[in-house]
């Protein structure tokens, strides 16, 4: 087993094994925090596949974590107010989280196909600015979207149901979380190391090349991108299940540029590098937040020794180089 | 049957023009010799048969008009490349340069890896650490993965060692005795040139002066156009 692959392996057992001891010494608050990074982590992984794996600088990815949020929280509204989603066909909303992630997915992956198709014209930074355009567009849209709540966001008083499991109980709640996040663990490793994953690396490194063999390198992003959206607007309907509420500040570039940095931090391109960089980005948050509200001072001093220091982030700098896995 | 044909090809890198005037004819299961003096146009042509740099003139390859098709449906129509400098994908091991350009047909990762045996040995190797003889192999077989009907060597025993170009030369023997693949070669060396293409075309300042059977080229003509 690779030193990778053992990290990794300890970052999984910690998901599982500290909040599971949190909740048995009855610190559900931690429970909770366990939660939202894995949220965040679940957020970062979205992203690691288009910024990782293909390479695309995306600003604009809070556009898919807000539009999972939104799709919750639509969804939701609608169920709780007993009102029609869409008036002239009675189609109702629904409190069913399988439902909400799959509407919040796959809503999320279409914005992402109009997103892409026209921003993968570009490249370098004109790319980085189109998908901030998007961005945007999106928040601003939101905040003047008074049907759900405008600047006021919107909340959901009752968190949303999952046969057979309490989604009031934090640990519970948590175990939902991680299955997701664990499920898109897997996927990613999966999707990096088949004939596609292999391909969109080639045209990471040289698209002309790839062309040369039959693949369309623009095809190849756009459909990496697709995938991080869907991913990341999964990652966007458990955070508004988690807060209970959404507000446009999910679309904010703010929003885009913590998930990146986080992934940065983690290790880009590496499976944990979201994981571990969300769990650290939200044990910061607790630990300075508290002291003093500038605490992001001290996370941008890590950024900026992790970006001179350590290319690889934290997963590289305990595991090193990433190894071929031929 | 004619595969490839190039009428009046001309090409430009922006205001310079490369290309004036190419004529070029390839037929199924035939050895073509691209040759002519540096800076006379042969890579130009072959980026331009690619689709990687725009052109005008007439580019046919199986029927089809080349001159509609983006660089990667030239390839799928079974245009395989093997660059100058190689170009491996570096982060990615041997085996993953294979399996990416992998397309349906005779060839897959097992008859590559029987052509070139250190490429099974090198399978879980980064191609960044291979040597450059390696390195040319894997370009070979890359493109071999894409089950072409014309394969393009373009310079491909450029700057290797001797007993690595004897290695070349005898793959190229062998895909040209074992497979009814066409060949288009790019190479200083005349004399293994001379071994295993079936013509030459001869390219002087962009344009096509000297088409014919390569037992053809007199020691007169090739001083003339190639050089040696």
């Amino acid at each position: 087993m690779s030193r990778e692959a053992q990290v990794n392996l300890a970052v999984v057992v910690a998901l599982v094994l500290l909040p599971l001891a949190a909740h048995l010494m009855g610190e559900s608050y931690w429970v909770t925090l366990a939660t939202r990074a894995a949220v965040l982590a679940l957020a970062g992984v979205g992203l690691n596949i288009a910024l990782g794996q293909g390479g695309l600088v995306s600003l604009g990815h809070a556009v898919f974590f807000g539009i999972g949020g939104y799709s919750m929280g639509i969804l939701a509204y609608h169920a709780q107010t007993y009102t029609p989603l869409i008036e002239s066909f009675g189609l109702p909303g629904t409190n069913l989280m399988p439902v909400i992630w799959l509407v919040a997915a796959i809503s999320a992956a279409l914005a992402a196909l109009l997103i892409g198709a026209l921003s993968l014209r570009t490249t370098g930074v004109y790319f980085i600015m189109i998908t901030l355009a998007f961005g945007q567009m999106f928040y601003f849209f939101a905040l003047s979207w008074p049907t759900y709540g405008g600047e006021d966001g919107l909340s959901i008083y009752v968190r949303n149901r999952f046969p057979g499991v309490n989604t009031l109980a934090p640990i519970q709640f948590y175990g939902i979380v991680i299955a997701v996040l664990l499920l898109a663990l897997l996927l990613s490793h999966r999707l990096a190391r088949s004939p596609f994953g292999l391909a969109l690396a080639a045209a990471r490194q040289v698209p002309a090349r790839v062309a040369a063999v039959g693949l369309d390198p623009q095809r190849l992003k756009l459909v990496a991108f697709v995938l991080s959206a869907a991913v990341t607007g999964l990652a966007g309907a458990l955070f508004a299940d988690l807060n209970r509420f959404v507000s446009p500040t999910m679309f904010s570039w703010h929003t885009s540029g913590e998930i990146m940095v986080f992934v940065i931090i983690g290790g880009v391109g590496r499976l944990m590098g979201p994981v571990v960089g969300a769990m650290v980005f939200v044990l910061l948050e607790h630990l300075l937040g508290g002291i003093s509200e500038y605490w992001q001072i001290a996370f941008g001093v890590l950024l900026l020794l992790i970006v001179l220091f350590a290319r690889g982030g934290l997963i590289g700098l305990v595991a090193g180089r990433e190894k071929a896995h031929g | 049957m004619t595969l490839l044909s190039l009428a009046s090809v001309t090409a430009s890198y922006g205001a310079s023009q490369a290309l004036f005037g190419v004529d070029l004819d390839i037929r199924e299961g035939e050895v073509v010799a691209l040759l002519g003096r540096n800076g006379m146009g042969k890579t130009t042509t072959v980026k331009a048969i690619c689709r990687m740099i725009p052109a005008s003139g007439s580019m046919q390859f199986a029927g089809q008009d080349l001159m509609l098709l983006p660089s990667h449906r030239a390839a799928r129509l079974g245009i395989g490349l093997v660059p100058e400098g190689r170009r491996c994908f570096r982060d990615l091991t041997v085996a993953e340069n294979l399996i990416c350009a992998a397309r349906p047909g005779e060839w897959g990762q097992a008859e590559v890896e029987t052509l070139f045996p250190r490429l099974a040995e090198r399978r879980g190797q980064r191609a960044a650490t291979l040597s450059g003889g390696e390195q040319q192999m894997l370009a070979i077989g890359r493109a071999l993965m894409t089950n072409p009907r014309l394969l393009i060597l373009d310079e491909a025993t450029e700057g290797l060692a001797p007993v690595i170009r004897q290695e070349i030369w005898a793959a190229v023997a062998r895909l040209k005795s074992a497979s009814g693949l066409a060949l288009l070669v790019i190479d200083k060396t005349l004399k293994e040139l001379k071994a295993v293409a079936d013509r030459a075309v001869v390219l002087e300042r962009g344009r096509t002066v000297w088409t014919g059977p390569i037992a053809e080229l007199t020691p007169d003509l090739s001083t003339r156009y190639v050089g040696v």
